[in-house]
């Protein structure tokens, strides 16, 4: 293992968030900020418990979670296509380092920032709103797991993006309506029938379901399924990385 | 004693089915400049970034100090820096922080001594704390090879190191290339410049459409392929050649005061002394004597245009 290099590329990568802490990490507590004064102090006294739960707590799990995703998957794909446009990456492709390795750096600094702005979120949200977390250490594995799986995500849309627009386009096209509807608001079982069968194809609701109940001990689905499927989505993930650095594809000539 | 890389039967294939490098064999000596000469397009990017792990070769294998870079890439790595020839920096980052990155991206545990060291040499040392993107292009031309130093590399890839570059820039990397030579360092630059090679190489290389036309020790190839003039200032004008010279490659100039000789370096008998002798014999005075030897570059042309 070449700890030197990892260590360089996750020191570097995070120099990049203390440098521009303000986009990176103040903005996206700020605006999740907004959701608790709009959803949980304003609209939400109005609002009904869901479960024998504030709506204000009740959202609480869904829009870390929401942050999170588009977090994970903003940083990372940031993080590695940025070096591909910029050509510096020839430098990470001639040093003495493994795919694990250069993996272990981007990805380790794009979760690890994204966890930190959950967190951030967390203790914010406590300003506004009283909750409890019922499983700590659950919510912290749920937490990690999801920032890691979805910065190697991004990763993958780094290295398959080959301009700014199609960085942006999975992040706003795909996984943001997936968040705002995988129960980030409301919980599954206030829908219809029909739409409580689709939406189980979402797999937003899993990761959403599964924090929810670290918090709160209720889910809408069975949480040994929500873990189930952040593995999958994660082995899902490693593979598709593992074929591109195979090939190199979009790595190499 | 064994080359420090090893380049065998090496072929390149781009994506779209471009051959850009064909059966290369090629050997570096280590402790040498080896100057890889040849025109745009020739090949010459292609061959290093294979080397350093940028591109995949498609056919052939290369060793460098005694590791094959594909299968032990990581021990082959190690030894080598890489100046590449596009200006690829950080924006925002500041040299030392870059100069730093690189030397943990190869493994080597923080050294500020030593990066301090780069720096002050390449004269970088007042802008440590820069921005790069503020940086002139000859500015970030210097934090690319303090890069490529960070790590203390046995090998060094200079890829058009003076494209581009101004006079007193190319003068330091020349002092510093001498230099690092000394250290025992093997330097392998690229250039479609000739003089460069000339000025500074052990040996060169002359690639041309992805093959290796011919490599050679730099004054045997000058020897080998060079032609000599022999210029003979005349003390009173000739009128024409006299009969019995008439079978060497003489020519008058048009005011009949020089005469000059073309030949061979190549052949053992210049013929230098049989055209004096016969001066002599006819009388025929001379002032002076002046020989020029062609430059590379007329080898140069003379190799990419045979080929
Ligand atoms: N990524 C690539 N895909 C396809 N062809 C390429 C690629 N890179 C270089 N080439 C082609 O390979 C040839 C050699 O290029 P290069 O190695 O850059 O030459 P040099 O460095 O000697 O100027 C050129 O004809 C170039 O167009
Ligand atoms: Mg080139």
């Amino acid at each position: 293992m070449n700890f030197y290099a990892i260590r360089a590329i996750y020191k570097f990568e995070m120099s990049r968030t203390w440098r521009t802490l303000l986009q990176s990490i103040a903005s996206p507590v700020l605006s999740t900020s907004l959701y608790f004064i709009v959803f949980g102090t304003a609209i939400g006294s109005r609002m009904q418990s869901i479960n024998g739960i504030d709506y204000g707590a009740f959202i609480i799990p869904g829009l870390v979670m929401l942050t999170l995703l588009t977090q994970s998957l903003s940083n990372a794909s940031f993080g590695i296509y940025f070096p591909r446009f910029s050509g510096t990456i020839f430098e990470v492709l001639s040093a003495p380092v493994s795919y694990v390795e250069i993996l272990l750096g981007y990805v380790g600094a794009a979760a690890s920032k994204s966890v930190l702005v959950g967190l951030l979120i967390l203790i914010t949200a406590q300003l506004f709103v009283d909750y409890e977390i019922q499983h700590p250490v659950w919510m912290f594995a749920f937490l990690v797991l999801t920032a890691v799986t979805f910065s190697l995500f991004g990763f993958i849309i780094g290295i398959w993006a080959d301009s700014f627009e199609k960085l942006q386009l999975i992040p706003m096209m795909v996984i943001t309506p997936l968040a705002f509807l995988g129960g980030s608001f409301y919980s599954i079982d206030m829908l219809p029938p029909v739409w409580q069968t689709v939406t189980l194809f979402n797999p937003v609701v899993y990761l959403i379901s599964g924090f929810r109940w670290s918090f709160f001990g209720i889910a809408d689905v069975n949480v040994g399924l929500s873990l189930g499927m952040i593995a999958l989505f994660l082995v899902l993930c490693i593979i598709g990385v593992a074929w591109i650095f195979k090939t190199g594809y979009r790595l190499k000539d | 004693m064994q080359p420090i890389i090893s380049i065998q039967n090496l072929s390149k294939t781009y994506e779209g089915g471009f051959q850009a490098l064909k059966n290369i064999d090629l050997d570096i000596n280590k402790g040498e400049i080896f100057a890889l000469l040849g025109p745009n397009g020739a090949g010459k990017t292609t061959l290093i970034s294979i080397i350093c792990g940028i591109v995949n070769l498609s056919e052939g294998r290369v060793i460098a100090a005694g590791h094959d870079i594909v299968k032990d890439f990581r021990a082959a790595r190690k030894t080598i820096g890489l100046v590449p020839q596009e200006l690829s920096t950080d924006a925002f980052e500041s040299v030392w922080n870059t100069v730093s990155f690189s030397r943990g991206l190869f493994g080597k545990p923080r050294d500020d001594r030593h990066i301090e060291k780069v720096l002050k040499d390449l004269s970088l040392w007042d802008k440590r704390n820069s921005a790069i993107k503020g940086l002139s292009g000859g500015m970030k031309r210097r934090v690319l090879i303090a890069k490529a130093l960070s790590h203390e590399p046995e090998i060094l890839f200079l890829d058009e190191p003076t494209a581009g570059v101004d006079v007193e820039l190319r003068r330091d990397m020349w002092k510093m290339v001498r230099e690092l030579r000394n250290k025992g360092v093997t330097i392998i630059l690229t250039t479609h410049y000739i003089e460069e090679a000339e000025e500074m190489a052990d040996r060169i290389g002359v690639i041309s459409k992805g093959k290796i036309i011919l490599v050679d020790d730099k004054h045997a190839l000058m020897q080998k392929l060079g032609q000599k003039q022999l210029t003979i200032h005349l003390k009173h004008e000739l009128p024409a050649i006299p009969e019995d010279m008439s079978q060497y490659p003489l020519t008058l100039s048009a005011d009949g005061l020089c005469l000059i000789y073309t030949f061979d370096t190549q052949r053992d008998e210049s013929g230098v002394a049989d055209i004096l002798r016969k001066l002599n014999e006819h009388g025929i005075d001379f002032k002076d004597l002046h020989s020029s030897q062609s430059s590379l570059e007329d080898i140069f042309v003379s190799l990419v245009h045979g080929a």
